[in-house]
Protein backbone atom coordinates (compact mmCIF):
# COMPACT_ATOMS: atom_id res chain seq x y z
CA UNK A 1 0.00 0.00 0.00
CA UNK A 2 1.08 3.70 -0.96
CA UNK A 3 0.78 6.61 0.72
CA UNK A 4 -1.48 8.01 -1.73
CA UNK A 5 -3.69 5.21 -1.26
CA UNK A 6 -3.18 4.77 2.39
CA UNK A 7 -6.71 5.99 4.56
CA UNK A 8 -6.23 9.05 6.36
CA UNK A 9 -6.39 8.24 10.09
CA UNK A 10 -9.81 9.58 11.50
CA UNK A 11 -9.80 13.19 12.50
CA UNK A 12 -10.33 13.76 15.95
CA UNK A 13 -14.07 13.65 17.68
CA UNK A 14 -14.90 12.08 14.30
CA UNK A 15 -18.02 9.37 14.97
CA UNK A 16 -16.48 5.82 15.12
CA UNK A 17 -18.42 3.22 13.61
CA UNK A 18 -20.38 0.99 16.50
CA UNK A 19 -18.71 -2.43 17.69
CA UNK A 20 -20.46 -5.36 15.68
CA UNK A 21 -22.66 -7.32 17.94
CA UNK A 22 -20.64 -10.33 16.35
CA UNK A 23 -16.98 -8.93 17.00
CA UNK A 24 -14.40 -10.41 18.67
CA UNK A 25 -16.04 -10.07 22.30
CA UNK A 26 -19.17 -11.99 20.86
CA UNK A 27 -16.53 -14.46 19.62
CA UNK A 28 -14.52 -14.89 22.27
CA UNK A 29 -17.95 -15.01 24.83
CA UNK A 30 -18.89 -18.01 23.26
CA UNK A 31 -15.50 -19.70 22.53
CA UNK A 32 -15.09 -19.37 26.45
CA UNK A 33 -18.60 -20.25 27.02
CA UNK A 34 -18.60 -23.27 24.42
CA UNK A 35 -15.33 -24.56 26.85
CA UNK A 36 -17.07 -25.08 29.65
CA UNK A 37 -20.01 -26.53 28.55
CA UNK A 38 -17.91 -28.41 26.40
CA UNK A 39 -15.36 -29.57 29.92
CA UNK A 40 -18.51 -30.64 31.99
CA UNK A 41 -19.95 -33.08 29.58
CA UNK A 42 -16.77 -34.81 28.08
CA UNK A 43 -16.28 -35.25 31.86
CA UNK A 44 -19.95 -37.03 31.90
CA UNK A 45 -19.10 -39.14 28.86
CA UNK A 46 -15.63 -40.43 30.06
CA UNK A 47 -17.35 -41.37 33.77
CA UNK A 48 -20.37 -42.36 32.06
CA UNK A 49 -17.82 -44.98 29.44
CA UNK A 50 -16.51 -45.76 32.35
CA UNK A 51 -19.45 -46.49 34.53
CA UNK A 52 -20.58 -49.21 31.62
CA UNK A 53 -20.05 -52.71 32.27
CA UNK A 54 -19.07 -53.33 28.63
CA UNK A 55 -18.95 -50.89 25.57
CA UNK A 56 -20.65 -53.65 22.74
CA UNK A 57 -23.47 -52.85 20.82
CA UNK A 58 -26.23 -53.64 22.96
CA UNK A 59 -24.59 -51.95 25.89
CA UNK A 60 -24.24 -48.82 24.58
CA UNK A 61 -27.53 -48.79 22.19
CA UNK A 62 -29.59 -49.45 25.60
CA UNK A 63 -27.99 -46.96 27.33
CA UNK A 64 -28.68 -44.01 24.95
CA UNK A 65 -32.12 -44.94 24.71
CA UNK A 66 -32.24 -43.38 28.58
CA UNK A 67 -33.27 -40.24 28.85
CA UNK A 68 -30.23 -39.50 31.01
CA UNK A 69 -28.01 -40.35 28.54
CA UNK A 70 -29.57 -39.24 25.37
CA UNK A 71 -29.95 -35.25 26.39
CA UNK A 72 -26.61 -35.02 27.31
CA UNK A 73 -24.96 -36.82 24.16
CA UNK A 74 -26.92 -34.57 22.22
CA UNK A 75 -25.67 -31.54 24.68
CA UNK A 76 -22.34 -32.90 23.81
CA UNK A 77 -22.50 -32.96 20.37
CA UNK A 78 -24.11 -29.39 19.39
CA UNK A 79 -20.76 -28.06 22.23
CA UNK A 80 -18.15 -30.27 20.41
CA UNK A 81 -19.09 -29.35 16.95
CA UNK A 82 -19.85 -25.66 18.27
CA UNK A 83 -16.56 -25.20 19.87
CA UNK A 84 -14.45 -27.52 17.55
CA UNK A 85 -15.67 -25.15 14.27
CA UNK A 86 -14.65 -21.95 15.85
CA UNK A 87 -11.43 -23.62 16.97
CA UNK A 88 -10.82 -24.50 13.42
CA UNK A 89 -11.91 -20.82 11.78
CA UNK A 90 -9.12 -19.45 14.29
CA UNK A 91 -6.93 -21.51 13.11
CA UNK A 92 -7.33 -20.88 9.36
CA UNK A 93 -7.78 -17.62 9.67
CA UNK A 94 -4.02 -16.92 11.36
CA UNK A 95 -2.57 -19.57 8.96
CA UNK A 96 -4.46 -19.20 5.43
CA UNK A 97 -3.49 -15.41 4.15
CA UNK A 98 -4.99 -15.65 0.96
CA UNK A 99 -8.74 -14.37 1.46
CA UNK A 100 -10.05 -16.66 -1.45
CA UNK A 101 -8.52 -19.79 -0.09
CA UNK A 102 -9.53 -18.20 3.71
CA UNK A 103 -13.25 -17.89 3.15
CA UNK A 104 -13.46 -21.50 0.95
CA UNK A 105 -11.10 -23.36 4.17
CA UNK A 106 -14.03 -21.35 6.89
CA UNK A 107 -17.38 -22.81 4.34
CA UNK A 108 -15.54 -26.47 4.60
CA UNK A 109 -15.24 -26.74 8.19
CA UNK A 110 -19.19 -24.89 8.33
CA UNK A 111 -20.57 -27.09 6.31
CA UNK A 112 -18.28 -29.90 7.74
CA UNK A 113 -19.34 -30.01 11.12
CA UNK A 114 -22.63 -29.40 10.85
CA UNK A 115 -23.20 -32.17 8.63
CA UNK A 116 -21.20 -34.47 11.01
CA UNK A 117 -23.04 -33.18 13.93
CA UNK A 118 -26.56 -33.46 12.19
CA UNK A 119 -25.52 -37.20 11.82
CA UNK A 120 -24.50 -37.78 15.09
CA UNK A 121 -27.79 -35.74 16.22
CA UNK A 122 -29.78 -38.12 14.38
CA UNK A 123 -28.10 -41.67 15.37
CA UNK A 124 -28.82 -40.61 19.06
CA UNK A 125 -32.05 -39.26 18.50
CA UNK A 126 -32.82 -42.53 16.24
CA UNK A 127 -31.08 -45.10 19.35
CA UNK A 128 -33.12 -42.92 21.41
CA UNK A 129 -36.67 -43.40 19.81
CA UNK A 130 -36.21 -46.91 18.94
CA UNK A 131 -38.57 -49.48 20.28
CA UNK A 132 -36.50 -52.23 22.33
CA UNK A 133 -38.01 -55.49 20.90
CA UNK A 134 -38.34 -57.22 24.20
CA UNK A 135 -35.97 -59.96 24.88
CA UNK A 136 -34.49 -60.12 21.73
CA UNK A 137 -31.82 -57.60 20.30
CA UNK B 1 10.33 -9.45 1.92
CA UNK B 2 10.69 -5.82 0.64
CA UNK B 3 12.99 -4.74 3.78
CA UNK B 4 14.86 -1.23 3.50
CA UNK B 5 18.11 -2.91 4.86
CA UNK B 6 19.38 0.57 6.22
CA UNK B 7 16.13 0.73 8.54
CA UNK B 8 16.72 -0.76 11.94
CA UNK B 9 14.44 -3.64 13.12
CA UNK B 10 12.25 -4.21 16.19
CA UNK B 11 14.86 -6.46 18.06
CA UNK B 12 11.86 -8.36 19.85
CA UNK B 13 11.49 -10.20 16.43
CA UNK B 14 15.35 -11.60 16.29
CA UNK B 15 15.22 -11.97 20.17
CA UNK B 16 13.42 -15.19 21.32
CA UNK B 17 13.61 -18.37 22.06
CA UNK B 18 11.64 -21.30 22.89
CA UNK B 19 10.11 -21.34 26.36
CA UNK B 20 7.28 -24.15 28.02
CA UNK B 21 4.69 -21.19 27.52
CA UNK B 22 5.20 -21.27 23.48
CA UNK B 23 5.12 -24.91 23.64
CA UNK B 24 1.86 -25.02 25.43
CA UNK B 25 0.17 -21.93 23.20
CA UNK B 26 1.19 -24.12 20.29
CA UNK B 27 0.24 -27.33 21.94
CA UNK B 28 -3.10 -26.10 22.56
CA UNK B 29 -4.06 -25.51 18.44
CA UNK B 30 -2.49 -28.37 17.37
CA UNK B 31 -4.10 -30.99 19.94
CA UNK B 32 -7.24 -29.05 19.72
CA UNK B 33 -6.82 -29.80 15.77
CA UNK B 34 -6.41 -33.16 16.28
CA UNK B 35 -9.06 -33.86 18.29
CA UNK B 36 -11.44 -31.62 15.90
CA UNK B 37 -10.59 -33.62 13.16
CA UNK B 38 -9.62 -37.35 14.14
CA UNK B 39 -11.22 -37.37 17.63
CA UNK B 40 -14.71 -36.00 16.94
CA UNK B 41 -14.74 -38.61 13.96
CA UNK B 42 -14.27 -41.44 15.40
CA UNK B 43 -17.10 -39.96 17.86
CA UNK B 44 -19.32 -39.21 14.69
CA UNK B 45 -17.84 -43.33 13.16
CA UNK B 46 -19.25 -44.49 16.94
CA UNK B 47 -22.79 -43.54 17.52
CA UNK B 48 -23.51 -43.64 13.79
CA UNK B 49 -22.37 -47.31 13.98
CA UNK B 50 -24.63 -47.44 17.24
CA UNK B 51 -27.39 -46.31 15.17
CA UNK B 52 -26.87 -48.50 12.36
CA UNK B 53 -26.90 -51.67 13.34
CA UNK B 54 -25.06 -54.76 14.96
CA UNK B 55 -22.88 -54.75 12.09
CA UNK B 56 -22.14 -51.82 11.58
CA UNK B 57 -20.83 -51.20 15.19
CA UNK B 58 -19.20 -54.58 14.98
CA UNK B 59 -17.44 -53.08 12.18
CA UNK B 60 -16.48 -50.03 14.17
CA UNK B 61 -15.50 -52.06 17.30
CA UNK B 62 -13.12 -54.38 15.43
CA UNK B 63 -11.49 -51.52 13.92
CA UNK B 64 -11.28 -49.47 17.51
CA UNK B 65 -9.74 -52.99 19.61
CA UNK B 66 -7.59 -53.68 16.58
CA UNK B 67 -3.75 -53.29 18.47
CA UNK B 68 -2.51 -50.59 16.62
CA UNK B 69 -5.52 -48.32 16.70
CA UNK B 70 -4.53 -48.16 20.52
CA UNK B 71 -1.73 -45.90 19.34
CA UNK B 72 -4.78 -43.69 18.10
CA UNK B 73 -6.79 -43.74 21.50
CA UNK B 74 -3.64 -43.35 23.42
CA UNK B 75 -3.03 -40.23 21.32
CA UNK B 76 -5.73 -39.15 21.68
CA UNK B 77 -6.39 -39.44 25.52
CA UNK B 78 -3.08 -37.36 25.61
CA UNK B 79 -4.57 -35.01 23.41
CA UNK B 80 -7.46 -34.54 25.05
CA UNK B 81 -5.68 -33.86 28.55
CA UNK B 82 -3.18 -31.72 26.92
CA UNK B 83 -5.91 -29.41 25.24
CA UNK B 84 -8.00 -29.66 28.84
CA UNK B 85 -5.52 -28.67 30.99
CA UNK B 86 -3.99 -25.84 28.51
CA UNK B 87 -7.78 -24.85 28.37
CA UNK B 88 -7.86 -24.83 32.06
CA UNK B 89 -5.12 -22.40 32.12
CA UNK B 90 -6.02 -20.12 30.00
CA UNK B 91 -9.37 -19.15 31.82
CA UNK B 92 -7.09 -18.35 34.72
CA UNK B 93 -5.25 -16.34 32.14
CA UNK B 94 -8.19 -14.65 30.87
CA UNK B 95 -9.32 -13.90 34.79
CA UNK B 96 -5.79 -11.76 34.39
CA UNK B 97 -3.97 -14.22 36.98
CA UNK B 98 -0.78 -16.26 36.43
CA UNK B 99 1.34 -13.73 34.28
CA UNK B 100 4.14 -13.44 36.17
CA UNK B 101 7.07 -14.55 34.50
CA UNK B 102 7.46 -18.03 36.87
CA UNK B 103 3.87 -18.76 37.47
CA UNK B 104 3.19 -18.68 34.28
CA UNK B 105 5.93 -20.84 33.42
CA UNK B 106 5.42 -23.04 36.02
CA UNK B 107 1.96 -23.65 34.79
CA UNK B 108 2.91 -24.58 31.61
CA UNK B 109 5.45 -26.91 32.84
CA UNK B 110 2.67 -28.75 34.73
CA UNK B 111 -0.22 -28.99 32.01
CA UNK B 112 2.16 -30.55 30.23
CA UNK B 113 3.50 -33.00 33.27
CA UNK B 114 -0.12 -33.85 34.26
CA UNK B 115 -1.51 -34.11 30.48
CA UNK B 116 0.84 -37.06 30.38
CA UNK B 117 0.71 -38.14 33.93
CA UNK B 118 -3.24 -38.44 33.94
CA UNK B 119 -3.36 -40.50 29.89
CA UNK B 120 -0.28 -43.05 31.85
CA UNK B 121 -2.70 -43.39 34.62
CA UNK B 122 -5.37 -44.08 32.70
CA UNK B 123 -4.15 -46.39 29.93
CA UNK B 124 -2.33 -48.41 32.67
CA UNK B 125 -5.59 -48.84 34.31
CA UNK B 126 -7.64 -50.17 30.80
CA UNK B 127 -4.39 -52.04 29.97
CA UNK B 128 -4.02 -53.80 32.91
CA UNK B 129 -7.45 -54.07 34.61
CA UNK B 130 -10.38 -53.46 31.86
CA UNK B 131 -8.70 -55.41 28.34
CA UNK B 132 -8.78 -58.72 28.08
Amino acid sequence: MTAETAPLPPAAGAVQAPASAHGPAHHWGLERASAVAALVLIVWLLVSLWRLPALDFLTVSEWLKHPLAAVPMLLLIVTIFWHLKMGLIVVIEDYVHDAGSRFLWVMLVNFAAILAAALAIFSVLKIAFSVAAAGTP
Amino acid sequence: MHRNPNRPMAPHLTIWKWGPHMLVSILHRITGSGLALVGAGLFVWWLYAAAAGQDAYSQFASWATWKWSLIIWIGLTWAMFQHMLSGLRHFVMDAGAGYALETNRFWAVMTIIFAILLTAVLWSYIIYWRLP
